[in-house]
């Protein structure tokens, strides 16, 4: 989820882009992605390159790519529509692809960047999500059973505040920042004019490129990513909430999909004297002839035509009618005594 | 979520025929018995079976019936005079020395609701017998745990326990052709005939379970993820187990649902090889080649691998024109419907004999097999859902309710009480049916739009709001109320000063 609109937050679309990227690459397919994008970088009439989003700087990684399926867009982006795709409370008309239609056996990656603050998320610079929001709407959706394991990651200012509330079980969340500290963005491309990425999103990235769907890298390897050395703030992340050990815990099984896969070892004997239903349409295909259209526009005589001779026509009775017109005022002005020099 | 306390309750006859009875029966023929047993599942919900059991000898009919060559036809003949409603059982004691049931085998499952059992030993062999049978044929204790697994703690369930196909009203149904390879074979299925001959039955008869709905498509230039091996000593290409996890997501992306319905999308794909790549063999665990040649994915689907034969002249122009045996590949296609939604006949003792359910894709217990695991799932879903939603409304207590929400929700109370009385009484289609009703009454009810709880502002947000409007205005009000609430009490008392 991308929550800044304008030219200048181009970083969190950058951000969210490549985080989809990574996720497509390791195997989940866009069925399975809810993607919400507040803003249209690649399109906006500021972007000198258009139709591409880097991540980093002289233009090596184009993360907007051939296929991104954006489900919310623009205005769409908003607080009450995120909880209403995470609680399900979504109205009937919405189509598949907007809507989160997970089982009690699917793990959910949940990545948020934007401008935050100490307990909210601010969603299109007029708006705001706050933690106690977040965490009762995770609630909400572990009532349901929507989830089996859940792996929140936010990159905002004061990221660490937003997973402080949350009391559902099954939930690890990582953050970029503590509370107090702010993310700060990565590098600034001198032909876009804008910062590409944040620190902490750009290495994740880097650590992502290098995982691949059978790699056993676990969660204890994320959270090492981005040092405060490299990141200037201090990533946090929250993993008492969740049951299994983080050592065991694969990256793949968030943002990758390995699915169980069991052997087909029965057959069901079918007696195959079956009569079929006699089939609709006849088998012999009908021979035709091949279709022809008519010459509905005659472009080439119409092209080359010269102009048409233009027949003579008398003048009209409109004509006509004014000219008496004017030459009835111009006796009656001056009078009728010039009639005579007329005729 | 509250407390669920499910009583289950099977009707069963046994019937005695001549020469089977045991020696130690406590009361003579005919007699009713009860036995319960308890199946806990935490510590708040826990299922109670009660096999309500009539004990009786054979009637003259029964007799003739049972006087069959074969365990099969006699099976058939005692289908019109046993009771057939759903979820009843019938146990047909044979004398020891039948020839009805073959050597070595002790009990004979029919394809509808009874079983032959050769009598033997005393009346706690016995026993003991038919609880296996009656376990095998309506439910366990394991099937009724998997069906409430999300209320078992992590860890008590085997990890493989979650994996039935949940309790849903409709299902979608896909069968997929994937070409890789247009240039070298032209494949051609009959899928509209396969569909009606062989899927149809199965699909009506388990149309008593949900709405089935199918589909069907041909992806051309479709790949798998990975890339078979070449194994020199059998010539052929080989996938191995532990690759088969990645092949679905690749593919998956390709493969498309219905926009408009919600339910679960069942996928069978049909691969045809790359000619490249043919022919390609499933391995399992242990190396050996899979004879399905075929795997499925708790949840998903299956796959299976079509291999066409290397034509015979190596002149033979391509493309090569494959006609699919639409009938072996719906073979495997239907087992793994089975698979997926869990009946699976590999757990079954060495002495037990299981009819084949022929065409109709499976036996009438299995069915109530189904029925049970779905009902109880059922019950248990509606009430964490309304238990859920009380809290939820507990918490937030100035959420509105519509009224064709709180409808809903009475509606649903009324049905979730009827299943579980239905069931207490025996009737497990009604039961069902109640069930099936709770479920989308409740799932309307909690997924109602209008229950955002974001809609509905906390006491300390109004206060937020309100305060810096209110109060510096009421600054000077107050105080100038004060200041005339002090005039006239100076007021009144300067009459008494004045005199």
């Amino acid at each position: 989820v991308c929550t800044s609109r304008f030219w200048f937050n181009y970083r969190h679309v950058a951000n969210t882009l490549s985080v989809y990227r990574s996720v497509k690459r390791l195997g989940i397919p866009d069925s399975h992605i809810v993607l919400m994008l507040a803003d249209d970088m690649a399109c906006n009439p500021r972007n000198p390159k258009p139709a591409t989003v880097f991540s980093h700087k002289n233009m090596e990684l184009n993360v907007y790519g051939d296929d991104v399926e954006v489900d919310y867009r623009s205005y769409e982006v908003t607080v009450e529509n995120f909880l209403r795709v995470l609680t399900g409370r979504i109205p009937p008309s919405t189509p598949r692809s907007k809507r989160l239609l997970s089982d009690d056996r699917s793990n959910i990656l949940i990545y948020m960047t934007g401008h935050g603050g100490n307990g909210f998320l601010k969603f299109q610079d007029s708006e705001e999500i706050t933690n106690v929001e977040l965490a009762d709407a995770f609630e909400q959706m572990w009532q349901k059973r929507r989830y089996n394991e859940l792996l929140f990651i936010i990159d905002t200012c004061q990221g660490a505040s937003m997973y402080e509330r949350f009391y559902s079980p099954n939930i690890m969340a990582l953050a970029s920042s503590q509370v107090g500290e702010d993310s700060l963005s990565h590098q600034p491309d001198l032909g876009i004019g804008v910062h590409l990425m944040d620190r902490y999103t750009f290495y994740v990235l880097e650590f992502l490129e290098e995982i691949h769907p059978a790699s056993q890298t676990n969660m204890n390897d994320l959270f090492q990513v981005c040092p405060k050395s490299l990141c200037v703030s201090t990533p946090g992340h929250r993993t008492d909430l969740f049951q299994r050990d983080p050592q065991n815990v694969l990256i793949t099984d968030f943002f990758g999909s390995v699915r169980k896969v069991e052997i087909t070892a029965e057959t069901l004997s079918l007696d195959q004297d079956v009569p079929g239903l006699e089939s609709k349409f006849p088998e012999e295909e009908l021979a035709t002839e091949p279709l022809k259209y008519a010459e509905q526009l005659p472009v080439a005589q119409i092209i080359h035509q010269k102009p048409k001779q233009k027949d003579w026509h008398p003048p009209g009775g409109f004509i006509l009618g004014l000219w008496a017109l004017i030459i009835m005022v111009f006796f009656k002005t001056y009078g009728i005594k010039h009639m005579k020099h007329v005729f | 979520a509250g407390p669920v306390q499910v009583q289950l309750v099977v009707p069963m006859a046994v019937v005695f025929a001549p020469g089977s009875v045991p020696g130690d029966l406590p009361r003579p023929l005919p007699f009713r018995d009860v036995q319960e047993m308890e199946i806990s599942v935490n510590l708040r919900t826990s299922v109670t079976s009660r096999y309500e059991m009539r004990y009786r000898s054979t009637t003259a009919q029964e007799e003739a019936a049972l006087a069959a060559a074969t365990a099969r036809e006699a099976d058939a003949a005692l289908y019109p005079l046993q009771d057939t409603t759903l979820g009843s059982l019938t146990m047909y004691m044979v004398p020891e020395t039948s020839s009805l049931l073959p050597q070595g085998i002790n009990v004979y499952v029919g394809k509808h609701r009874s079983a032959l059992v050769r009598a033997g030993g005393g009346l706690a062999a016995l026993q003991a017998r038919l609880r296996e049978v009656t376990q095998l044929m309506s439910f366990t204790a394991t099937s009724i745990a998997a069906a409430l697994s999300d209320r078992v703690p992590d860890g008590q369930l085997g990890p493989d326990a979650r994996r039935n196909l949940k309790s849903s009203l409709g299902y979608e149904i896909t069968f997929s052709l994937l070409n890789p390879d247009p240039k070298s074979h032209t494949v051609d299925w009959d899928i509209e005939g396969a569909v009606n001959r062989f899927v149809k039955p199965v699909l009506d008869k388990l149309s008593l379970v949900a709405n089935f709905s199918v589909d069907s498509q041909i992806l051309y230039y479709a790949v798998l993820g990975v890339t078979p091996r070449y194994d020199k000593e059998s010539s052929s290409f080989l996938l191995s187990a532990h690759s088969l996890p990645h092949v679905i997501n690749p593919v998956e992306a390709r493969l498309g649902s219905s926009a408009a319905s919600l339910y679960p999308v069942l996928n069978f794909l049909l691969y045809v090889p790359e000619r490249s790549h043919s022919p390609l063999y499933i391995q399992d665990k242990d190396g050996a080649p899979v004879s399905t040649n075929a795997f499925h994915s708790p949840r998903w689907g299956g796959i299976m691998v079509y291999n066409v034969e290397a034509p015979a002249s190596p002149q033979t122009s391509l493309p090569l024109h494959v006609d699919v045996d639409m009938a072996r590949v719906m073979e495997v296609f239907l087992a793994q419907l089975r698979l997926l939604f869990g009946l699976s006949r590999e757990e079954v003792p060495p002495e037990f004999l299981l009819e084949s359910p022929g065409n109709e894709g499976l036996a009438d217990w299995e069915l109530d097999h189904l029925l049970w695991a779905h009902t109880v799932e059922n019950i248990a879903t509606v009430s964490t859902t309304l238990t859920s939603l009380a809290q939820l409304l507990d918490k937030i207590g100035n959420i509105v309710i519509k009224d064709d929400v709180a409808s809903e929700v009475y509606r649903a109370v009324a049905s979730v009480q009827s299943a579980v009385t239905e069931l207490s009484l025996g009737h497990l289609l009604a039961a069902f049916q109640a069930s099936k009703e709770a479920v989308t009454c409740s799932e309307r009810a909690f997924f109602d739009p209008s229950l955002l709880h974001l809609l509905y502002f906390p006491d300390d947000q109004k206060f937020a709001i309100y305060i810096p409007l209110f109060l510096p205005m009421a600054v000077p009000i107050l105080l100038s109320l004060a200041k005339i609430v002090r005039e006239t009490r100076l007021r009144k008392k300067e009459p008494t000063k004045m005199d």
